[in-house]
């Protein structure tokens, strides 16, 4: 992946802005960009939707096809989470196998599904340890202007509650809608100086010294959080992300 | 005004193969010629003028021409020489020789360093769109302070206005200094709110650039800007 030089002025002009009170583009710092939803986009999968962050642009699909369990969870569903950044979606994204910007991607939106219990797993098992659902959930970036995991997050939650699984084409009974028992809810905020700000734009990630995902369900439970950066956040930075996130993820959740 | 009006509301919307013209009229930027007739070589508005028939982008990268001043931002640095990010199809190296200053090898990094910005020309540009650029002008330096931020490059002409007339309008409205790239990138100073104003107007050049009476707007949308004061 090839890195972007930022400009040391824009650099100054976006630390001068927030010590004024004022993002580059007009947001408050609890703000998130505006964000529309499509749901079921792709007729093809047996769920999808695709989701507009501001700039930012994310297509998410579902697959499901019969397969074995693992040993270790024989009476339970299998979720696969796959990312990949093409080169469509910014200059900075290179062609190839997926980098670990990519990886860390999907493995953030894994984990939300999982820990999150978003989909009932067991309710996947066909015949314990010989056949169970596996579900793939794969997240194509259109667009790339930051915040990647809560625009993947949200898209995924969408097409795993719009989602079919394809019983029928499998032979293996009546179709039935995905068994969605909780709906994680990821909210990123970055640290720039002293300020928090949650849903950064493509220009904030760069400028940020450190970067915090938490995800929560409607109850308000935390269920997976994700540093990067080299910064830190205090204990109490901490916990207003976290206030953050349960408060802009309810506000989120009602629109999958 | 009004005559200007009732031309434009003939723009037409061309796509690439599109037959303009024939050999009556002359070939212009955007467009191929092929049996002697002239075809639209891009998407965009067909332009005549005089004899000429052109084709005005409506998006697209910024492909560099000989002269233009452009905001170049360094994005690696040698021995000898920078390179230099004027948002072409190629990467553009500024040589020591081309700046005002007397650099010894390998001190380049005492003058401009990585993530610096630059107002440079371009002086020249191969048939192969390797370009040559210079800021050994009167005027040409490197940006301290203000902001920064890309516009579409086909928007630019727009943002400049007809012999520079938009760009006057915003620099007498907010006391900014402006700097146009022709690359798309655009380079404005003064105080906080002044700026802010500033890239609003541009932002709704950027926004509405085919649409009419657009000075008149931005007039009206810097001169009822609250921090206007009297």
């Amino acid at each position: 992946m090839s890195k972007d030089v930022m400009a040391d002025l824009k650099r100054d002009h976006i630390v001068k802005l927030l010590s004024k009170g004022i993002r580059v583009d007009g947001r408050k710092f609890d703000e998130m960009r505006p964000i529309n939803i499509e749901k079921n986009y792709i007729k093809s999968a047996e769920g999808s939707a695709r989701v507009h962050l501001g700039n930012t642009d994310v297509i998410v699909g579902v697959k499901m096809i019969v397969g074995q369990p693992f040993p270790d969870t024989p009476n339970k569903g299998v979720l696969t989470t796959n990312a990949e950044l093409i080169p469509l979606a910014s200059e900075t994204f290179e062609s190839g196998p997926p980098g670990r910007p990519a990886i860390e991607l999907a493995r953030v939106v894994d984990r939300g599904i999982r820990e999150g219990q978003a989909v009932d797993m067991e309710k996947l098992c066909i015949e314990a340890e010989k056949e169970v659902w596996i579900m793939f959930v794969d997240i194509h970036i259109i667009d790339y202007d930051g915040n990647l995991f809560d625009a993947a997050n949200m898209a995924a939650i969408a097409a795993l509650k719009n989602a079919v699984v394809p019983a029928k084409r499998a032979d293996k009974g009546e179709d039935f809608p995905l068994p969605v028992a909780h709906e994680p809810i990821s909210v990123t905020a970055v640290k720039i100086g002293e300020h928090i700000l949650v849903d950064p734009t493509y220009d904030e990630e760069i400028v940020a010294d450190a970067r915090l995902t938490v995800a929560a369900n409607e109850n308000g439970n935390l269920c997976a959080m994700q540093k990067g950066g080299e910064g830190s956040f205090s204990v109490d930075e901490v916990l207003q992300v976290v206030d953050l996130s349960r408060r802009l993820g309810a506000e989120v959740r009602s629109k999958t | 005004m009004q005559r200007n009006d009732s031309r434009e509301s003939a723009r037409e919307i061309v796509v690439p193969g599109d037959l303009l013209a024939d050999r009556s009229m002359k070939a212009g930027p955007g467009t191929y010629v092929e049996n002697g007739n002239i075809y639209a070589s891009l998407l965009g508005i067909k332009s005549i003028r005089s004899n000429t028939i052109g084709v005005v982008p409506l998006s697209g990268q910024y492909v560099p021409i000989r002269g233009d001043m452009v905001i170049g931002k360094i994005v690696d640095m040698g021995a000898s020489n920078w390179l230099v990010d004027i948002k072409a199809p190629h990467p553009s190296p500024l040589h020591v020789n081309e700046v005002p200053w007397r650099v010894e090898f390998g001190e380049t990094g005492r003058f401009m360093t990585v993530g610096d910005l630059v107002l440079l020309k371009v002086v020249g540009v191969d048939e192969l769109g390797r370009v040559q650029i210079s800021m050994k002008e009167h005027g040409l330096r490197k940006l301290a302070g203000g902001v920064v931020f890309d516009v579409a490059p086909a928007k630019v002409p727009r943002v400049i206005g007809r012999s520079g007339s938009m760009i006057q309008i915003m620099k007498n409205l907010t006391g900014c200094r402006i700097h146009v790239g022709q690359n798309g990138r655009i380079w404005i100073d003064g105080d906080l709110d002044n700026i802010l104003r500033a890239v609003e107007a541009i932002k709704l050049i950027e926004k509405e650039a085919h649409s009419r009476g657009l000075t008149e707007k931005i007039k009206s949308l810097l001169d009822h800007s609250p921090s206007k004061g009297e």
